[in-house]
This record gives structure tokens, C-alpha cells and sequence, in this order.
């Protein structure tokens, strides 16, 4: 059922929301938390109440939604309550802002707040610049922003990192869960062997690979190389060496990865890239501050950078000959000035690689705000 | 499972988004023709698979007499999966599970059969990398039990290779455990002689349901709860699991068995060792299992057992729309079967926490609606304020632990009924997991069986457990099969007389679940 209000105000669909209940029953009283979605009036705000009602199925919320109009218009304030089939087993409440109205939208969500409940937010598309200090953001315990939906999701990913405060969480970070799951179950077993370095390869723009790397180089201490993939989609490679031989989980296909172990036969994992709503949901299911997530947007400097993939055959293990802990601990770095170097050397050529990819890049970006990386 | 966690520096304990994924290891099902393979094996482990909780390179050996090909098995377990699964089928995660499924045709008492699973098994091994980890699960009668367990020890399935530290083989088992404490205890020692008990693990699925271990965190993690749990201020304790369906087409399996070894001796009496225990100093299985065993230890049935006890068995009538027939007109049981469909026992818990709340416990077939729960019931207020008249309708509050269907938690107690005068009635305020959380929470089997991949025995009754539960079982199966024919019950209906008179004879009357 979708009931429209147009021209209204908060106290209006909270009597509203309270006739609804008692003539079709109790709607609200199992809902867990409130979930605010806040993005600009367009195509994108139903593909995003979408993913939240996909969500909702595990974890029963009110979504309201905060869809900023044209700021041009006069001060208004329409609303639209959706409830039963059309909203899945969560409560939908739209309100497009328009005028002066669009920038002050905590005003309308706090009225409509469950009682006592974990407050969400999550911005599908462009998310502000520090998500904690948007006056939306301050509302909420969890703040779930998506570099990959933005527009340069490299920037966006060093912007989370310079204003990281707990409860901020970015869904870069929960499509890695799968590789992250599968790398450190390949560690569980023997040789319990120290990861002397490691190779992260992937596409250009994907902040996943990028957070994997910089996973990897906070949890193992060891050098780290993010390399950029010549094919595929996402995250494509991840190598782990170490003495008795490279661990490693390619996804070539964007689809079903390949596990090599030395002395154990390859096998396949199906690693397929998940969906926004596959997404959302593990960020519902989490409502407390994720540490591994800080201490990985903090690595992101220790990360350092090649330009292409170089497909190499197993390395000799460098590191695992030259001694102690110290020396390695300082390893990163000097590998990232190497990098840097290298980098603005070939910068021109960069620079005009980036010019003449750019509407590729645009619509892959339109593909994955759609698909998920 | 600790050594290794300690040892990888890609685990954090903080990070709660990784799952634990098992490690390289295969599982062997016997029996895999059966009803329970194709409805829940199957889908459970698709459905890990499909959560990623699966090793790559996972194999699945399905063993039984028919003659298959490998492809015939897989085409097998591609239908239970698309017909049973509870998650959607997805082409790439089935690819990849079907590569590591083999079958091996033969008969329980077939060396041969047996020496060529033990040849595939270490094909495995080499071909998919599963490391010489192997679970086997017997999902075999009774009677064909000691024969597999044997076979499993000749074949040398029974031991790792040792190629490897931590390799591991281990061995489900259903109930029955045995059918009296004579024959459990002969059965654990058969089991225990080839696969050491850590290594042993018993399916209670009721134990593998979220709304059970949701017992233990409702308990433990609240404030609100734990106060009144106990003998000042709870009156009694009814633990109901009932079923609609009979009995038709499991004469072989239930006729001599009977409601009572079926299902109190295991699932009851496990829902009341989680009801009744004390808090565990931690939740490592070792200490969870021993406050189980604590309490069943102190755990007697209340007599005379005429008074206190109630068997029956259904006779035909009809149930929900259909003519259904009755026990003895089933096919396979004897026209003079004592096989009891219905049994309800009074239990009492010695400790200071229970001493004097006595606990009710029945179950049941062809009974009004299938339902499983645990109910607390509260002592009445000792001084009620109120005119007579206000409180009329006013019973006992209760606490009640909807174990399935319509999973969650309902809590019954006085309100005013609005007007003018006043008047207290009973209402309800129902917490229901469908609402609060996950629609599709996992299947008791998919948690199970990733418990014994991952070695994980919390959730998996060991053999003192299983030896208790019949040390307060017997003398009632005994006191019954000296006392004739159960008495008759209507199909549809809760039970016979008797399970009424029972509770009367204290003033007290069962829950309508």
C-alpha cells in the first residue's frame, strides 16, 4: 500500500503511521532499528529503498528516506508511506525536501525515529565529507557510506580515512568479507608460516582492492603492493608469499576464484561480487564500531603502489632471508617512496591514459553503483 | 580450533564480519537414500556452501546399495538441493560443490564396498585437497549400526592418515542412542572403541535450533530473568513437543520404541537440562556440559507413576479436514501394538534452585497442532489487593519459549481491562524472531553439521549425557510395559484422560500451547 501525502509535515505521517497501525494490525512494534537513507530526488533513490527493503527481510526496519529536491523550489515538504507488499517486511517513509528545506532534512527524520532503537544512516551515492559531523550522520550509531558509488571512490576512500569516527563503516569494506574470509582460512592451517609480502591486484577505481591491500598490510606487517589489473573486474588477485610458497586467490571472471596452496591441489571458490543488498545486510547485522575496519583505512599509507599487474612466477621470497622484525617493520615505507617515484615519472602518460578513459570510466561506474563491486 | 586462530595474523577477535570457515575436509553420508539426506543433509550443506562456509575443494561421498554412477548421485543431491535448499541455487556454487561429489555402491557388510571408500576418500585427498579430514555420518537403523562402525575401524576409515598434525576423522550419529541404559552404554562403547567420544558426535537437531540456544542467551544476558528463576517464585515447568502427523509408513523404526525413548529421553530432556542448569562459568562446551550434566544428574521422576505418568496411543477420526486412521490400522504395526504415541512424565529437579517445582514434559502424535515449547509458570502474586470480582481472570503468569513454529518468546501476565472498574485480565506480549530478526534464520542441520567440521562440540550431547537422560528414563519404561495397553486417544485431540488427571491431582492443568 502506498499512501501519499503530499505538502505535509512530520506530525502528519506520525498520525498517519499511528492510524495505519490500528487498522491493519501492529506494523512497528518488531521493527529493530531505523534505517535513513539519505540521497538526492532521482532514479537512484528507488534502487537504494529497494536494497533496504531486500535488507529488511533479515532485519525488520523503518526506512526513511530522505531525498533531496530541487534547491531552487519553494520550501516543501512531501511524504509517502509505504507499508505491506510494497515495502518489503519493513516500513517505507519517503521525504522529498525541496527548497531550503533539502538542507535541513535532520529536522524531519528525528520526529519520525523509533523509540529506544539503533539509528542507521547510509548515503548509496555521494556521502558528505565526514559522514559523523553531518547533522543526518550525528543522529545515527552507524554511519554507512559507498566509495565505489562516488566519483573518483579512490579520493572518496582517503576522505573516510582523514574523517574516521567509530561507527562509520563504507560498503568498499563489506565486499572484501568473502576474500577476506577465504585468505585467512587458507592461514589457519600449516605451515603456520610468516607472509614475508604481498601483492593486491584489481581495477584502477576499485577501493575494495585498495582496503584489502591495506588489510593485509596492517594484519600481517609485512610489505604490501597494490598493482593495478590489465583485465577483470574488482578485485582480481591476491598473492601471499611466504617460504614454503605464494598462497593465492585469483578471480579472473568476477565470478568463481581459484585457490593455490603449495602441495595442496587448486581449487575453485565461488566468489561471486555482491550485491548492494547482500551488502547492507551484513552492515545491519553489525550495529557496534568496526576496529578492523580503522585499522585498515589507517594502513592505507603502508600500501604501496605499482602501476600494471605484472604476472609474475612465484618470487623467491626476499624478505624471509633478511633477518629481524625492525628491518621488515620499516620495509612499507621505503617501498612506498619507491612507488612514488615511479609514479611521477610516468605521471604525463597517466594523466592522458585517465583523459581518454574517462566515459569507459563513467559508465562502469553507473554499472557498478547498480551491481555492487 | 584455538591453536591455529592464535597462530594467523589475519584474525582479529574484534572482527565479528568473518565467518569461520571450515577447514579442508570431506564428509562421508551413510544411508544417503534416506528420507533425512535428501530433505536436509543435502540442502544444508548447498546452503553452506552457498554462505561460503565451506572449505574449497569440499567432498561428498554418498554411500548405499543402489547401483550409481557418480553422475547418478549427483543428479540426486542437484534435485534435494533445488527442491529443499533454503537459500536461492546459483549456478557457480553448485559447479563447484558437484566437482567434489562421489559415490561408492555397496552393502553395510561389503568389505570390498568399504575398501573402495577408503580408496576414494584418499582420492579425495589427493584430487581435492581435503587434507585426510573426514566426517562420516551415519544416517543408518540401528540394527545396521555396529556393522558400519565396524567396517569403519577394518577399513582403517576410522584413523587419519597422520600425514599431518590436527588431522582429524570424526562420526555423527542419530538416536536412538540405544533404547535403555543397558543398550546405550553397550552402544557408546561400540563407538567409543573405534572413535575416541571427543571425536563422536550425537545429532539432537532440536540442540542445532536458534530458539534453544536463544535459552541460554535469554538466561544469561539479562538482568530480568534470572532473579525469579527458581522454586520461590516459578510453580511449575511444562515442556511440550507435539506433532500433528501419525505414524504412518515408520512402523519399523517406532513400533516397541514408543513416544517416550523417541523423544523425551533426547529432546525433552535436553530443553529441560537448558532450562533448568546453572549458569556455566564460561561458554566453552566443556563447561556448558557440565552444568547439563549437573543437572541431570539431580533429575528424578516424581511417582506413582500411575498418578504421576500418562501414556496413550491415537485411534482414528478426524483430524484438521482429513479421516485419519488410527495407530493400529497404520501399516506394519502389530493389531496389538503397547507402542505408546503419547507420553507425559513429572520430573523434579534436585537442587536448591528446583527443589519442589515439579516439571512436566509430553509429547505426542496425531495431537491438535505441531508445536514444541518450554513453559515457565509463575507462582500467583501472594497477596492481590484487589476485590475478588477484579481478578477473576486472572491466572498465573508464564513465560513461554516457542521453540517452533512461529519462533520467539511469549510472556503472559495481568492488565487492566479498560473502563471504568476495575478488572484484570490476561494478556500476552510476544517477541517473535520472524519480526525482531532474520526471516530465514540457518536450519538446525547447517549449523550442526558445520559444528562437527569445524570440531565444534558444544551443541552435541556426549555419552554421560545421553547415559543420564536414560538413568531417568528407565523406571518408567519399565513401571509402563508391566501395566498393559496404553490408553486410547482421539486423533486431533491433546492426549488422553490421564495426562488431564495427572496435572489435576496438583490443581494444575496443561497449557493449551
Amino acid at each position: 500500500m502506498i499512501i501519499d501525502l503530499p505538502s505535509t509535515t512530520t506530525s502528519q505521517v506520525n498520525s498517519k503511521l499511528v492510524q495505519l497501525r490500528e487498522e491493519g494490525g501492529a506494523v512497528t512494534l518488531g521493527r529493530v532499528l531505523t534505517l535513513v537513507i539519505v540521497t538526492d530526488d532521482g532514479a537512484k533513490t528507488e534502487e537504494a529503498v529497494d536494497a533496504a527493503n531486500d535488507a529488511s527481510r533479515e532485519h525488520p526496519c523503518r526506512v526513511i528516506v530522505v531525498a533531496r529536491g530541487a534547491r531552487k523550489a519553494a520550501a516543501r515538504l512531501d511524504a509517502q508511506i509505504r507499508v505491506g507488499g510494497d515495502a518489503g517486511a519493513s516500513e517505507v517513509i519517503v521525504l522529498r525536501l525541496y527548497g531550503e528545506l533539502a538542507n535541513e532534512g535532520a529536522s524531519c527524520v528525528v520526529p519520525l525515529l523509533l523509540p529506544d532503537t539503533p539509528v542507521v544512516a547510509w548515503w548509496p551515492n555521494d556521502a558528505p565529507a565526514v559522514p559523523a559531523k553531518d547533522p543526518i550522520g550525528m543522529l545515527a550509531q552507524r554511519r554507512i557510506t559507498d566509495a565505489a558509488a562516488e566519483k573518483n571512490p579512490i579520493k572518496a576512500l582517503e576522505q573516510r580515512r582523514a574523517g574516521y569516527t567509530p561507527g562509520d563503516t563504507d560498503l568498499a569494506w563489506t565486499r572484501l568479507t568473502l576474500w577476506r574470509a577465504m585468505l585467512a582460512s587458507a592461514l589457519d592451517l600449516p605451515p603456520y608460516e610468516k607472509v614475508t609480502e604481498a601483492e593486491v591486484s584489481g581495477e584502477a577505481d576499485s577501493p575494495s582492492t585498495d582496503l584489502l591491500a591495506a588489510w593485509l598490510a596492517a594484519y600481517l606487517r609485512a610489505p604490501v603492493k597494490r598493482l593495478k589489473a590489465t583485465h577483470g573486474e574488482g578485485i582480481v588477485d591476491v598473492k601471499l608469499e611466504r617460504r614454503s610458497g605464494a598462497v593465492e586467490l585469483v578471480r579472473p571472471d568476477g565470478r568463481v576464484g581459484t585457490l593455490t596452496q603449495p602441495g595442496q591441489p587448486e581449487r575453485r571458490v565461488a566468489l561471486q561480487r555482491r550485491e548492494v543488498r547482500d551488502c547492507l545486510a551484513e552492515e545491519l547485522r553489525r550495529l557496534d564500531p568496526d576496529e578492523v575496519y580503522e585499522t585498515s583505512l589507517k594502513a592505507l599509507g603502508k600500501v604501496s603502489r605499482g602501476r600494471t599487474s605484472t604476472k609474475v612466477a612465484a618470487k623467491p621470497a626476499k624478505p624471509a632471508t633478511n633477518g629481524t622484525a625492525p628491518a621488515e617493520a620499516a620495509e612499507p615505507e621505503k617501498a612506498a617512496d619507491k612507488a612514488a617515484e615511479k609514479t611521477a615519472d610516468k605521471a604525463p602518460a597517466k594523466a592522458a591514459v585517465k583523459a581518454s578513459a574517462k566515459p569507459v570510466k563513467a559508465a562502469k561506474q553507473a554499472a557498478r553503483a547498480k551491481a555492487g563491486s | 580450533m584455538t591453536a591455529p586462530t592464535k597462530r594467523n595474523p589475519l584474525r582479529d577477535a574484534r572482527d565479528k564480519r568473518l565467518p569461520r570457515i571450515a577447514g579442508p575436509c570431506g564428509l562421508v553420508i551413510f544411508g544417503v537414500t534416506g528420507d533425512l539426506s535428501r530433505k536436509k543433509l543435502m540442502p544444508a550443506i548447498y546452503d553452506l556452501a552457498n554462505r561460503g562456509l565451506l572449505p574449497p575443494g569440499f567432498g561428498l561421498v554418498g554411500f548405499a546399495r543402489r547401483d550409481w554412477a557418480d553422475q547418478d548421485f549427483m543428479e540426486v543431491v542437484h534435485d534435494a538441493v533445488k527442491q529443499h535448499a533454503r537459500t536461492p541455487f546459483r549456478q557457480a556454487v553448485w559447479e563447484q560443490l558437484a566437482e567434489g561429489i562421489r559415490f561408492v555402491q555397496g552393502t553395510f557388510d561389503d568389505d570390498a564396498a568399504f575398501d573402495s571408500l577408503a580408496e576414494t576418500v584418499r582420492q579425495l585427498d589427493e584430487e581435492r585437497g581435503t587434507g585426510g579430514n573426514h566426517a562420516f555420518y551415519l544416517s543408518v537403523p540401528p540394527s545396521a549400526f555396529t556393522t558400519v562402525v565396524n567396517q569403519l575401524s577394518r577399513s582403517g576409515l576410522a584413523k587419519a592418515p597422520g600425514t599431518h598434525p590436527g588431522q582429524w576423522r570424526r562420526v555423527v550419529i542419530e538416536k536412538p542412542f540405544g533404547h535403555d541404559l543397558t543398550s546405550a552404554k553397550q552402544l557408546n562403547k561400540i563407538v567409543n572403541d573405534v572413535f575416541p567420544e571427543e571425536s563422536v558426535f550425537r545429532i539432537d537437531h532440536y540442540l542445532g535450533k536458534e530458539t534453544v540456544q536463544n535459552i541460554l542467551a535469554l538466561r544469561f544476558a539479562n538482568q530480568l530473568y534470572e532473579p525469579i528463576w527458581n522454586a520461590n517464585y516459578v510453580d511449575h515447568v511444562q515442556i511440550t513437543m507435539a506433532e500433528d502427523i501419525g505414524l504412518g509408513g515408520r512402523a519399523g523404526y517406532y513400533d516397541g520404541i514408543g513416544a517416550a525413548r523417541d523423544v523425551i529421553q533426547n529432546h525433552l530432556l535436553q530443553l529441560l537440562a537448558l532450562t533448568a542448569m546453572e549458569e556455566p562459568v564460561s561458554f566453552r562446551p566443556s563447561d556448558l556440559r557440565a552444568e547439563k550434566v549437573k543437572v541431570l544428574s539431580a533429575t528424578r521422576l516424581i511417582g506413582p507413576f500411575d498418578e504421576t505418568t500418562s501414556r496413550g496411543q491415537y485411534t482414528g477420526g478426524w483430524q484438521g479436514g482429513q479421516k485419519v486412521p488410527g495407530l493400529l490400522e497404520e501399516g506394519g504395526f502389530a493389531k496389538d501394538s503397547t507402542t505408546e504415541t503419547y507420553a507425559a512424565i513429572t520430573a523434579e529437579v534436585n537442587t536448591r534452585r528446583w527443589a519442589g517445582v515439579p516439571f512436566y514434559l509430553r509429547t505426542g502424535k496425531r495431537l491438535g497442532r505441531r508445536v514444541t515449547e518450554v513453559a515457565v509458570v509463575f507462582k500467583r502474586a501472594p497477596h492481590l489487593p484487589f476485590d475478588d470480582t477484579a481478578t477473576e481472570e486472572l491466572g498465573q503468569n508464564a513465560l513461554v519459549v516457542r521453540v517452533q513454529p512461529d519462533e520467539g518468546v511469549t510472556m503472559r501476565f495481568g492488565s487492566k481491562v479498560p473502563g471504568n472498574s476495575m478488572e484484570v485480565r490476561d494478556v500476552t506480549m510476544d517477541f517473535g524472531y520472524g519480526h525482531a530478526f532474520t526471516e530465514s534464520s540457518p536450519e538446525a542441520y547447517e549449523r550442526l553439521l558445520l559444528d562437527v567440521l569445524l570440531g565444534e562440540p558444544s551443541l552435541f550431547p556426549k555419552n554421560d549425557e545421553v547415559e543420564l537422560s536414560w538413568e531417568i528414563l528407565d523406571p518408567v519404561i519399565k513401571h509402563w510395559a508391566s501395566h498393559g495397553a496404553p490408553e486410547k486417544y482421539k486423533a486431533g485431540t491433546w492426549g488422553p484422560a490421564s495426562a488431564e488427571a495427572m496435572m489435576a491431582r496438583t490443581g494444575r492443568h496443561w497449557r493449551r500451547p
